[in-house]
């Protein structure tokens, strides 16, 4: 008797839920849709605008729908534009080699030579102290120390190492590195500390009873496994770089360029179009560079 | 084998801060015995055996390895090789790179090295997945690398922590033959830590029972089983029922032990139980009978809490006589043709000779 009352209850449950149950398919189409529209509304559709508007033509005052290529052989056929994407990549490839270089000495630091996690975290936390303020008062602080008048220079000419202000602390491309990279260093040191914080610390051990020293500890197991997060790291400088503006603009005082602030000054003088068509090859580039970081290196047990 | 070495250790002692993991052990290990360390978590005797292997520091006491005393020796040049209870094979490299990997840190060339490697994956027979990563192998095969990958060091010792622990257990028991076979084949010695007693049992030539720090018992398996040394060793190896009492009588060769608000029991003696006025005996739980004792001391009566089915032998747990679950493990034969009932009131005896002294330890 009990199998018999244990079938109806089943049934009757059965019936209940299908009076409310929509397809398997209807209901993941129903669960990707916020994040669909999200993406849709502020990523897809504006890249498709600019893409859409690089084609447009356009004068002093309006723009017209149209479908021309100039805006591009315009672009690419400006040595302007080449000399700045050069500027550009290489600010990137400096920034990067330092970031790159501090980051994993920072994280590697944290992770294999502060023993207590707490200690640990308080390090990382004090490493993200300077994120509290904004990107531009970060770097508007560097004027005071690097300037004609600054820290460095009058400490320099006051113990009489130079009798003449240096001249290249400030408004040059090294004012331009520097403060770069104290913008982005945090963005290499996060993902890098995160997968040394991974590694099973049994395997630096094996690697020393194998008789391995420090450094081929360091250069043959250390690395290799850090390489996913060296690699998020990358992808994070090297696009903030790409994309920067006003870190060349008020560190170089006006003396350099990059792509982001060309774009900017065609907006400026309202030639929306041109400046598409620059966004439109910048974003070609940066892609091709995160793929070519994500060939390199396989960074997917990171995600 | 002129490689084995005996390795030994004198009054070594762990010190973590203020909390000491291991109490100034001595221990000689003869070479070419394999050797378990057994004890339960938290018992020093992985501590122990990562001094060994050079990846704790001694805190006092020396350890010698041959002819080598190899305190102060990094881990590399103490011609012992560890294999770590997650194994530790590195993820990013092929099977052979990672049997390799410890002549790659010699400088030996790239060909040289891989062909050696490559012998040494022949010889545990996984040759085939040589250039596949640790990942994709099962636990056994991962377990193989690791041992390749310590042998191919030439040690003179193995140290293993916790090799089967990962295992399911089929897996373990055949991995287990798999390791006592290589060890008899090379001839070294292997120092083994578990805190599986069936998995000492089965290996080791000589189990050394660790607890709080301390050893309690370094003897060869029948030894351990038969006269555990202690009462920590007698319960640990859970084949014995341990009474403790005051020490109402003793002679040169027998000991009667009081029982408070129960019985007395009587037990052989080999005269060492020295001043102490208690002390605690062991009985062996398969050499319970049901009956009627045959000599006052040698038997109780008690009810039946517990019968435990395992099909060639029956688990009674009966209490009675100031003793809480005393176990009686009878033979099928012997239960079903006399089959007692939870509740039921029954006589138990053993045999003189069953009933043993145990030691204590001087802290």
């Amino acid at each position: 008797m009990v199998t018999i009352t244990g079938s109806d209850t089943e049934k009757t449950e059965d019936v209940r839920q299908k009076s409310f149950r929509l397809s398997p398919s209807a209901i993941s189409y129903l669960q990707s849709t916020p994040l669909t529209v999200i993406l849709g509304a502020f990523l897809l559709i504006p890249i498709l605008m600019i893409a859409v508007v690089s084609f447009w033509d356009y004068d002093f005052a309006q723009m017209y729908p149209d479908f021309l290529t100039m805006n591009y052989t315009e672009t690419l056929g400006s040595w302007v534009t080449w000399k700045t994407y050069l500027n550009t990549l290489k600010y990137a490839a400096l920034v990067w080699v330092i970031t790159l270089f501090i980051g994993f000495w920072v994280a590697y630091f944290l992770a294999f030579h502060i023993r207590t996690t707490a200690m640990q975290m308080v390090l990382f936390l004090v490493c993200t102290v300077p994120f509290l303020t904004s990107n531009i008062i970060r770097m508007i602080s560097w004027i005071p120390v690097l300037g004609r008048n600054g820290i460095i220079n009058s400490a320099l000419v006051s113990s009489g190492i130079v009798s003449e202000p240096v001249e290249w602390l400030l408004y040059s491309d090294f004012a331009v590195v520097l403060a770069m990279v104290h913008l982005y260093t945090l963005f290499m040191v996060t993902p890098i500390f995160n997968t040394l914080m991974r590694i099973d610390k049994s395997l630096v051990e094996a690697a020393r009873d194998a008789g391995a020293s420090s450094w081929q500890i360091l250069l043959n197991v250390i690395i290799p496994l850090a390489k996913p997060g060296m690699a998020i790291g990358t992808i994070f400088v090297v696009t903030l770089v790409m994309a920067d503006f006003s870190t060349v603009q008020v560190m170089s005082g006006g003396q350099s360029a990059s792509v982001a602030l060309m774009m900017k000054n065609q907006m400026s003088l309202l030639q929306y179009p041109a400046a598409a068509a620059n966004a439109v090859i910048l974003l070609i580039l940066v892609l091709m560079m995160v793929a070519g970081i994500l060939r390199i290196v396989d960074i997917r047990k990171e995600l | 084998m002129s490689k084995a070495a005996e390795i030994d250790i004198a009054s070594v002692s762990k010190i973590y801060g203020t909390t000491t993991a291991v109490h100034a052990i001595s221990l000689k290990i003869p070479a070419g015995t394999y050797c378990c360390l057994l004890g339960p978590s938290g018992c020093g005797k992985t501590s122990t055996l990562r001094m060994i292997a050079g990846h704790e520091t001694i805190s006092s006491g020396d350890i010698r390895l041959g002819n080598t005393v190899v305190t102060d020796l990094p881990p590399a040049r103490r011609g012992t090789a560890m294999m770590f209870q997650s194994y530790a094979l590195f993820p990013h490299l092929d099977l052979i790179d990672n049997v390799a990997f410890s002549l790659k840190m010699k400088g030996v060339e790239k060909d040289e090295r891989r062909a050696k490697a490559l012998d040494m994956l022949k010889l545990m027979q996984l040759e085939g997945y040589a250039t596949r990563r640790p990942a994709q192998l099962s636990g056994g095969q991962q377990q193989r690398v690791a041992l390749a990958r310590a042998l191919i060091t030439d040690p003179e010792a193995l140290l293993l922590d916790e090799p089967l622990s990962a295992l399911d257990p089929f897996l373990k028991i055949r991995m287990r033959a798999e390791l006592k076979k290589l060890q008899t084949s090379l001839g070294i010695s292997f120092v083994h830590v578990t805190h599986s007693q069936e998995e000492a049992m089965a290996l080791a030539d000589l189990i050394v029972v660790m607890n709080d720090g301390r050893i309690e018992q370094a003897a060869p398996p029948r030894a351990v089983f038969e006269r555990p040394a202690t009462a920590f060793v007698a319960r640990f190896m859970g084949d014995h029922n341990v009474i403790s009492g005051r020490i109402a009588s003793q002679t040169n060769e027998t000991v009667m032990i009081s029982v408070p608000a129960g019985a007395d029991f009587l037990a052989m003696s080999d005269g060492q139980i020295g001043l102490s006025d208690t002390g605690d005996i062991a009985i062996r739980t398969d050499h319970v009978r049901v009956g009627t004792p045959s000599a006052p001391g040698l038997g109780f009566t008690g009810s039946v809490s517990n019968v435990e089915y395992r099909g060639s032998s029956v688990k009674l747990t009966v209490n009675g006589a100031g003793i809480e679950d005393f176990t009686a493990i009878l033979t099928d034969k012997s239960f079903f043709a006399n089959p007692v009932k939870v509740g039921e009131a029954i006589p138990l005896c053993w045999d003189r000779e069953d009933a043993i002294v145990l030691g204590r330890l001087k802290h």
